[in-house]
């Protein structure tokens, strides 16, 4: 096998600086939108008593799915063995840990008491799957760091044991923790959208789609940085064939997911208002998640064209999969909640609490501010890991 | 020869004194769990929706002024300790109006789902949220199916509520119904069953589900009541009558 060299981000372009000055732009402003949000309260965002997870909790989920998911390259490289991908696993490794900083920001800033964070690292539940998490995500920082140093480190390294030994414990860890994000969900039987066991392996397709996608602009980003090119047409190709892989598993579990909750009488009328008469939900699962999120880009690098397997088709379609994974998490996590409760089946019921009425809920430009703030904290991170450590490779070489 | 025989005896003599007490000891703690489970309350409420009229909100006006959290507007930030449910079978009209509020279940979602245990159940059924470590994240609300539970949305601080007979948790920590837990430790009863006594229907029953003897167990026993959405298996503490 060829020896993979790698390298450090070195001179920078004016679009480089650029973009990471915006991202430091917008993490001041979502920072500033937090403590907006802690000195007046919750009461300046757009959630209530019935929407109790906002905008800020769809940017934290996506980016925390996505994780997982951008962990994929490298372990295709190391447990999978696929050496076609060993120039990319330290880029996956680093941009996989930058992505669970940025969910897990939006998280922590958008707690009702960001100044009770210590009793949330202190106090444990351990009957509650958001305790678990709390020990997922930071196991999976730690064995992800742990596996980019035996990646990275020059006489570790060369020993492939430990490279395959720590990558299998990350790629295990990170099915583990998709689960149990997935499972905060899942586990919910006062929310009739959820209360599904496959919401877990929904979650697991979702990391792996959104976490290649958000991997490929960064290669290609980085590609036009570098000025060299670090993905060539047959890795390209092969990108392309996990991407529709990949989204042709999310539809699956989604159609799996709407199909098995029509059949049961009991969930149709929540299943007619995700898929018929939610309105904005509605649009935003058919339009969002469904055709902008998967069946456009599946479009793009579907029909035969010479330019199929160009970076730009590719990169386009990545992008679409990453607004398409934003929505998904917007009706999984928003429309599920805006559904009333359902405390006497098949009464029509009132209160002054909204029971038996559609919520309202309008992210609030805090909120929204807060929750990109996590993509650009992520993205922030990449950008200044790649300027201190080789975590790039050299212009791609056909491994042997 | 003797002395190995009477070694075996007592040894035998020892295991088998060894082994009788702690059968004993095991079967004593057995009747004396049951005693103690007959002996420790389960304090609940039994709801005559049969009574309760739907322009009457004497319980949860009594519960808003009592805590504090009461406001007209019903903005969908506001709390709601308790609030009173209008519902209407849609296809025989048939009606009736009942108060909810945290069902104080058995099995409650938001204690398992809580992170820090800040949602936590008492010896006697009474489901808490310990304001000092609720951080705020709203997953005991994701849970709970009765939507008993209210974020306090409202920041600000130097508010009076340590003047309060009960502590509020304060913005950005949820709250719920507590059974009004100080006056019954106190002896008393919640806000809503006085209220509910004094100016309502007296349509809301409280008292010891665990003691045969008391008038919620016994209406209990002898009516048929039922529980909101007992197909959860929360097995809520507050019962209702007349919802089914």
């Amino acid at each position: 096998m060829a020896k993979v060299a790698y390298q450090k981000l070195e001179d920078h372009s004016l679009f480089f600086w650029g973009l990471l000055g915006l991202h430091v732009f917008v993490i001041v402003l979502g920072l500033g939108a937090a403590f907006y949000m802690v000195e007046w309260g919750h009461v300046v965002t757009g959630m209530n008593n019935q929407i109790v997870w906002g905008t800020p909790h769809v940017f934290a989920v996506f980016l925390i799915v996505a994780a997982s998911g951008a962990l994929n390259v490298a372990s295709f490289s190391s447990v999978f063995s696929r050496l076609d991908y060993k120039p990319y696993a330290r880029l996956s490794g680093i941009l996989a840990i930058a992505l669970l900083v940025g969910g897990l920001a939006v998280l922590v800033l958008d707690l009702g008491r960001l100044d009770r964070l210590i009793v949330a690292m202190t106090t444990y539940n351990f009957r509650s799957i958001f305790a678990w998490n709390i020990y997922l995500y930071t196991g999976f920082m730690v064995l992800v760091g742990a596996y980019l140093f035996v990646m990275m480190d020059r006489r570790i390294s060369r020993k492939s044991w430990p490279t395959k030994t720590v990558g299998a414990s990350a790629f295990v860890w990170r099915l583990i923790l998709t689960t149990g994000t997935g499972s905060i969900f899942g586990f919910l039987i006062a929310r009739e959208a959820y209360s599904a066991a496959i919401m877990a392996p929904f979650f697991i397709a979702a990391s792996f789609l959104y976490g290649l996608a958000f991997t490929i602009p960064v290669l290609l980003m980085m590609s036009r940085e570098t000025r060299q090119d670090l993905i060539n047409n047959e890795m390209l190709r092969k990108f392309r064939g996990l991407l529709i892989i990949f989204s042709l598993a999310v539809l699956y579990f989604t159609a799996a997911h709407h199909i098995m909750k029509i059949y049961a009488a009991g969930y149709r009328d929540v299943e007619h208002f995700m898929l018929l008469g939610g309105g904005i939900y509605t649009t935003v699962f058919w339009l969002g998640h469904v055709l902008i999120g998967n069946v456009l880009p599946l479009a793009i690098l579907f029909f035969p064209s010479k330019d199929r397997t160009s970076w730009h088709a590719i990169a386009v379609a990545s992008l679409l999969f990453l607004i398409g994974g934003v929505a998904n998490m917007y009706v999984t996590i928003i429309g599920a909640q805006a559904y009333p409760l359902n405390l006497f089946p098949g009464m029509e019921v009132t209160s002054t609490f909204g029971d038996g009425v559609v919520a309202q809920y309008w992210p609030s430009t805090p909120e929204v501010l807060l929750g990109i703030s996590g993509v650009s904290i992520a993205m922030l991170l990449t950008g200044v890991a790649l300027k201190l450590l080789p975590f790039l490779p050299h212009q791609h070489q056909r491994q042997s | 020869m003797s002395s190995r025989r009477d070694f075996l005896k007592s040894a035998a003599s020892l295991a088998v004194t060894t082994l009788a007490s702690g059968v004993t000891l095991y079967s004593m703690s057995g009747e004396a769990s049951a005693a103690n489970a007959a002996k420790t309350p389960r304090w609940g409420l039994l709801i005559d929706a049969t009574k309760c009229t739907p322009d009457c909100s004497a319980c949860v006006d009594a519960c808003g002024k009592a805590y504090g959290w009461h406001n007209e507007s019903y903005s969908p930030t506001d709390e709601q300790w308790i609030r009173k449910v209008n519902v209407k079978d849609p296809e025989s009209g048939a009606s009736f109006s009942a108060p909810v509020m945290c069902q104080h279940c058995a099995n409650p979602p938001c204690v398992d789902v809580c992170p820090t245990g800040a949602s936590f159940k008492r010896f006697d059924g009474i489901v808490l949220v310990n304001r000092h470590i609720c951080i705020g994240c709203r997953y005991c609300m994701m849970a709970c199916p009765y939507k008993a539970r209210s974020f306090v949305h409202h920041g600000g601080r130097g508010s009076d509520e340590d003047k309060r007979e009960y502590p509020r948790g304060g913005h950005g920590t949820v709250e719920a119904c507590n059974l009004c837990v100080q006056r019954i430790d106190a002896g008393g009863v919640p806000h809503c069953v006085e209220a509910c006594q004094q100016k309502g229907q007296g349509a809301i029953l409280f008292g010891n589900l665990n003691d045969p003897e008391s008038e919620i167990a016994k209406r209990v026993a002898t009516y048929r009541t039922s529980r909101i959405r007992d197909d959860l298996g929360c097995e809520p503490g507050v019962h209702y009558q007349g919802i089914s």
